[in-house]
């Protein structure tokens, strides 16, 4: 097991986000968490990545238990990449360098090797070009595959996945979409919380809906959005149909 | 790409010369007003009942050939002093925000201590600053205290680098949080991150008030006058008192404007770059 969750709660002031949740990932094993707006899906990926505490339980990443107060979270991070819904590139920094920053200061790699490794990628999600492009001259489409191929340059063990498509116009989702399944498909292990009940169906072999701060459902695709047996989760599948986003 | 190609249409061509057209008149419009103005000014100014005076008293060109040379020399220690105390004013000022921002109880004191002095000498009046330390750490008797010019200059820069350091903080704060989230989830470290991404981030966004308090300091290196150095401005007052005649506040002043312009000119640009990069990343 890659990652898991156990009895993990997060609060904010009065609010409980996260009750008692549990979810475990396999490696090369790709989870869709689903649910309401507000569910809780970003803080749980957040939780994960340790950019916030928790306030009872504990996640283990390959075993190693990350929310001991003596781990080094700086350590933890480095072994997986996160990715948000607002693509969140550096500003002030090329293309390219957004990608470099990482391996070459955390992880001290050789410069030319990562400048290949990165210009490789980036001809492989086809954005070759605009290596020397800052941020704000490319489409949001475009800014989030370099997201993607930031995380990605780190070789992290699990990749978080934030609503990578919820910024994006509909022409633009595919070729993301088209990145991700082939992340899957090379055994990238991910956790991604998402809106698009189509893309879960593709790419994830679990779907996980959160309800009320915890796990109300979680199974195989089809049997999670195709017959699911709670009726909350019939409930948010029926307002999603309805909005036209199955 | 086809640029080049395009030839405007009969109406893109109308609208061309009506602007055009518009252009002239408004350059005109505004020439026009400006000789108005500047007459009516002129007039009011030379047929005031003291004009005769006040001109020979202030606009003295003989006292003003006498005492240039004195003055300018006098300028090029406020330049120098300028350059000096610019440089380390942003140092300290980037350094005390930096600080600030440290979490942790370690960093309890320092934090403290930062806050303090931001607060402190963002409320002592310059004048003051300048005479506790050139009149003040001499009387102390200390080995090696360092002449009054030195001590002046310090009081210049622990002055601005305490307005400076809230100007950098306000720019480390306009970073938005979600920048931090997306370094520290790569595996940059808290110090990595202020200085790969925020720091560089802000420096660029508050460059412009940063440069708007590099040119009041300029005007403010002046009063280490107070503390003996002949300046600019002691050259002058020296003049004034020996001829009894203010000509050489004049001459001084405007040297002090000249040698403001490049540095106005430089925050102009600087602000407006800054407002169309902001506007084209929107
Ligand atoms: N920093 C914070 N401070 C206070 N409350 C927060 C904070 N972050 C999240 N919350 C609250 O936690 C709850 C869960 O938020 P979260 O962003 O995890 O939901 P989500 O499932 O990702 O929703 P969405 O689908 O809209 O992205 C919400 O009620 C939100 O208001
Ligand atoms: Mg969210």
């Amino acid at each position: 097991m890659l990652l898991s969750c156990e009895n993990v709660r997060k609060t904010f002031g009065a609010t409980v986000v996260l009750d008692d949740l549990s979810l475990a990932v396999d490696e090369h094993q790709v989870v869709a968490l689903i649910g309401a707006s507000g569910s809780g899906k970003s803080t749980l990926l957040r939780c994960v990545n340790l950019l916030t505490g928790i306030d009872d339980g504990t996640i283990r990443l390959d075993g190693e238990d990350i929310t001991d107060p003596r781990v080094d979270p700086d350590r933890v991070r480095q072994r997986i990449g996160m990715v948000f819904q607002s693509y969140n590139l550096f500003p002030h920094m090329t293309v390219l360098r957004n990608i470099t920053l990482a391996p070459e200061r955390v992880h001290k790699r050789a410069a030319a090797e990562i400048r290949a490794q990165a210009l490789e990628w980036l001809g492989r999600v086809g954005l070759a070009d605009k290596a020397d492009s800052y941020p704000d001259r490319l489409s949001g489409g475009q800014q989030q595959r370099v997201a993607i191929v930031r995380a990605l340059v780190n070789s992290p063990r699990l990749l978080l996945l934030d609503e990578v498509t919820s910024a994006l116009d509909p022409e633009l989702v595919g070729e993301v979409l088209t990145m991700i399944r082939g992340l899957k498909d090379e055994g990238m292990t991910m956790v991604l919380a998402t809106h698009e009940m189509g893309f879960a169906r593709q790419v994830a072999d679990r779907v996980v809906f959160l309800d009320g701060g915890r796990v109300l459902e979680e199974g195989p695709p089809e049997q999670v959005l195709g017959d699911p047996t709670q009726a909350r989760t019939r409930q948010f599948l029926a307002r999603i149909i309805e909005a036209g986003r199955l | 790409m086809s640029d080049q190609l395009h030839r405007p249409s009969e109406i893109q061509r109308g609208r061309i010369a009506y602007r055009r057209r518009q252009t002239i008149r408004s350059v005109l419009l505004a020439a026009l007003s400006t000789a108005v103005v500047g007459v009516l000014l002129a007039v009011a100014v030379t047929g005031a009942p003291g004009w005769d005076r006040v001109r020979q008293s202030f606009f003295s060109p003989e006292v003003a050939r006498r005492y240039l040379p004195d003055i300018l020399e006098g300028l090029w220690l406020n330049v120098r002093l300028l350059v000096v105390c610019a440089v380390l004013a942003l140092a300290l000022g980037l350094l005390i925000a930096t600080l600030r921002t440290l979490r942790g109880p370690v960093f309890f004191p320092v934090r403290a201590m930062a806050t303090g002095y931001t607060y402190t000498f963002r409320g002592l009046p310059l004048i003051i600053v300048i005479y506790l330390m050139a009149f003040g750490i001499p009387g102390l008797r200390l080995q090696g205290t360092p002449g009054v010019l030195v001590l002046g200059g310090a009081a210049l820069v622990v002055t601005y680098g305490a307005y400076l350091a809230e100007v950098f903080r306000a720019g480390i704060e306009s970073v938005h949080p979600s920048q931090l989230a997306a370094a520290r989830s790569l595996g940059l470290t808290y110090r990595q991150t202020m200085r790969h991404v925020v720091l560089p981030q802000a420096i660029r966004r508050v460059a412009p008030p940063l440069l708007n308090d590099t040119v009041a300091l300029q005007k403010d290196v002046g009063l280490v006058s107070l503390a003996g150095p002949i300046d600019a401005v002691r050259a002058a007052q020296i003049g004034v008192a020996q001829d009894a005649n203010y000509t050489p506040y004049i001459v001084a002043g405007v040297l002090f404007v000249l040698l403001a312009l490049p540095l106005i000119g430089v925050t102009d640009w600087v602000t407006l770059r800054a407002a169309r990069r902001q506007s084209a990343g929107a």
